[in-house]
């Protein structure tokens, strides 16, 4: 009999639980023992259950893909008989009714939720500083932020204490955390993965994806979860696929696109090394470095800022202090129900986000800003089809820097905003990114983790995860563990 | 100064050259705002909107705006009566039911 290793792989995990060398209960109150002494300090759980996960483990069915396998999910999305808050205060005290379809899919795979994973409050946020419940700290250095709005999720795996989380990403909540705590994740194409019960932010640009140790892991989450939902009408019929299947290929005649855009001055020096070498790196496995211009992404930010607060705006609707959640205590009519309950419930950024939406959306305005950057969106997306006619990935930094410290950014929103550049305009044109560690940057004298952004086209994961793990295997990054854990 | 430096620069301290009605607007979308809160982000929300400006320098003359970028048309299903969650699940999620239902304060008089 084994015990339970942190940082083991999934794929490595499910050999040994195969091999019968660990059970499932075996791995769950090792992984139980790490949490309990690691998470005080970093603070990635908002809660869990082992009670119920070690039922599950006892009966797990090892022959299934992910048999046996304990996920931390994201607090926006719904696990069935678990709390669900979005790190809200509106949402105290509500109980998940049913499963989201991406955590429905994993438990058919076999796999175990377990736990729930911090994050800022309805994913608004790059630094989970506006969770309701606590910050989480980044592993690597506990003064700094971990990122966000997926910071507990990435934290988790970046400290050992989950093998793979979900996460979800409107404009880089799953790439940016992962890139600023040194693990992966991956942002599916938009309609690759139901968005049936994550809680909704922007609909338009949401989408769920895996946080994990390696790339070979994404794969294998995201076939447990990629597929046509009838609760999604968004989620798209696509034959069945393998992301792992072009794992283990080499990088020779696939030419990867270098944006000029990215890479003009001004980014943190330690990134810009990092992912210059990366870039070496790629192009000596065999692929073929060919510039490309992205012309229109100094556009994203703004245009990302009046879509995701529109929808958001409209999404957020729902939370009125009738059907869920909490109500103030102070509302003496419906009004002021409605008034009071969004008053306490909901934290700064979310109500400044749902201001600016009900602005671009009022009347007077609409076609000024969002008919407008509706527009502006499609010109973002033709860049990338452009592209994508060139080369079969784009590679990129992740974020412009690395871990900033608490309260680094907090009292100004637009500074907060303009660290998502790099990613926000996947979304906005709906194809797939993955970010991956590629080196260390030293900030104010500390070493901090650098992500490499690989964005490929619509429905291209599996190029990407090849193009990912080719990397990966050549490099020593993923390997190296935050030194303040021990 | 680099184009990146420069787009981070964009955020300066200065009043900025948008002003909204945050009262206003938050009476739009159901939300009590104290004066301190109306004073932060009145400019800060400005300032948001004046880094929004620059999309006013592109022509989009004839471009056509998009709203989800898979696009997807006239997704049906089969018309199937299907179960739905128990009534008391629901419920057990309000924060005030009775008699089966959900209870709000007295709307008419």
């Amino acid at each position: 009999m084994s015990a339970f290793t942190p940082y083991q792989s999934i794929a490595a995990t499910r050999r040994l639980l195969r091999s019968k060398e660990i059970s499932p209960v075996e791995l769950l109150e090792g992984l139980e023992q790490h949490i309990a002494a690691i998470d005080p300090q970093i603070g990635s759980y908002v809660g869990r259950d082992f009670e119920t996960a070690k039922k599950e483990a006892a009966t797990a069915d090892l022959s299934r893909p992910l048999g046996g396998i304990p996920i931390g999910i994201k607090d926006a999305i719904s696990v069935a008989g678990q709390p669900l808050q979005s790190a809200s205060k509106i949402l105290e005290g509500y109980t998940a009714p049913y499963d989201a379809t991406a955590v429905a899919r994993l438990r058919a795979a076999g796999a175990i939720p377990f736990g729930r994973m911090n994050m800022d409050e309805f994913a608004m946020g790059s630094s989970t500083e506006n969770s309701a419940y606590f910050p989480t700290r980044n592993p690597w250095a506990l003064d700094r932020i971990p990122g966000g709005s997926s910071g507990g999720s990435a934290a988790a795996v970046a400290s050992g204490t989950a093998l793979a989380t979900l996460g979800s990403d409107t404009g880089g909540s799953i790439r940016q955390p992962a890139s600023l705590c040194g693990c992966v994740g991956l942002k599916p194409t938009y309609g690759r993965v139901s968005r049936y019960g994550l809680i909704a932010f922007a609909s338009s640009l949401d989408q769920i994806g895996p946080l994990t140790s390696t790339v070979e892991d994404s794969g294998l989450l995201l076939n447990a979860m990629a597929g046509k939902d009838a609760h999604d009408s968004t989620s798209l019929e696509l034959p069945d696929e393998d992301f792992t299947a072009e794992i283990g290929r080499d990088l020779k005649g696939l030419r990867i696109g270098i944006p000029k855009e990215y890479f003009v001055d001004g980014m943190e020096p330690g990134v810009r090394s990092s992912v210059d070498a990366a870039i070496k790196q790629l192009v000596s496995l065999g692929a073929e470095p060919v510039e490309i211009s992205l012309p229109h992404t100094e556009y994203a930010v703004a245009v990302y800022y009046i879509i995701a607060t529109a929808e958001a705006s409209a999404n957020l609707a729902r939370f009125d202090g009738v059907r869920y959640g909490k109500r103030s205590p102070e509302a003496k009519d419906l009004l002021s129900l409605y008034e009071k309950t969004r008053a306490e419930g909901f934290g700064r950024e979310v109500k400044r986000r749902i201001i600016l939406g009900t602005y671009v959306l009022s009347s007077g305005y609409y076609d000024a800003y969002y008919l407008r950057a509706q527009k502006v969106r499609t010109l973002i997306r033709r860049d990338f089809d452009q592209a994508f006619t060139k080369v079969d990935a784009i590679v990129s930094p992740t974020s412009p820097e690395t871990a900033f410290r608490f309260g680094e950014k907090t009292d100004d929103p637009l500074k907060m905003y303009l660290a998502d550049i790099f990613t926000i305009a996947t979304n906005l044109a709906g194809i797939c990114g993955l970010s991956l560690p590629c080196g260390f940057s030293n900030r104010d004298g500390e070493e901090l983790p650098v992500g490499l952004q690989l964005l490929g086209r619509p429905f291209g994961e599996s190029r990407l995860l090849r193009i990912g793990h080719a990397y990966e295997q050549a490099t020593k990054w993923h390997k190296q563990r935050p030194p303040v854990l021990g | 100064m680099s184009e990146l430096s420069k787009f981070f620069n964009q955020m300066s301290t200065d009043s900025p050259h948008h002003t909204i009605d945050v009262p206003y607007l938050a009476r739009l979308a159901r939300l009590e705002v104290t004066p301190e809160e109306i004073e932060i982000f009145g400019p800060q929300i400005g300032r948001i909107l004046d880094h929004v400006e620059q999309m006013n320098k592109l022509d989009i003359t004839g471009i056509e705006p998009t709203a989800h970028a898979i696009t997807v048309f006239d997704v049906i299903r089969e018309d199937a009566v299907t179960e739905s969650l128990p009534k008391k699940t629901i419920l057990e999620n309000a924060p005030h039911n009775a008699n089966g239902l959900f209870v709000v304060p007295k709307v008419l008089d």
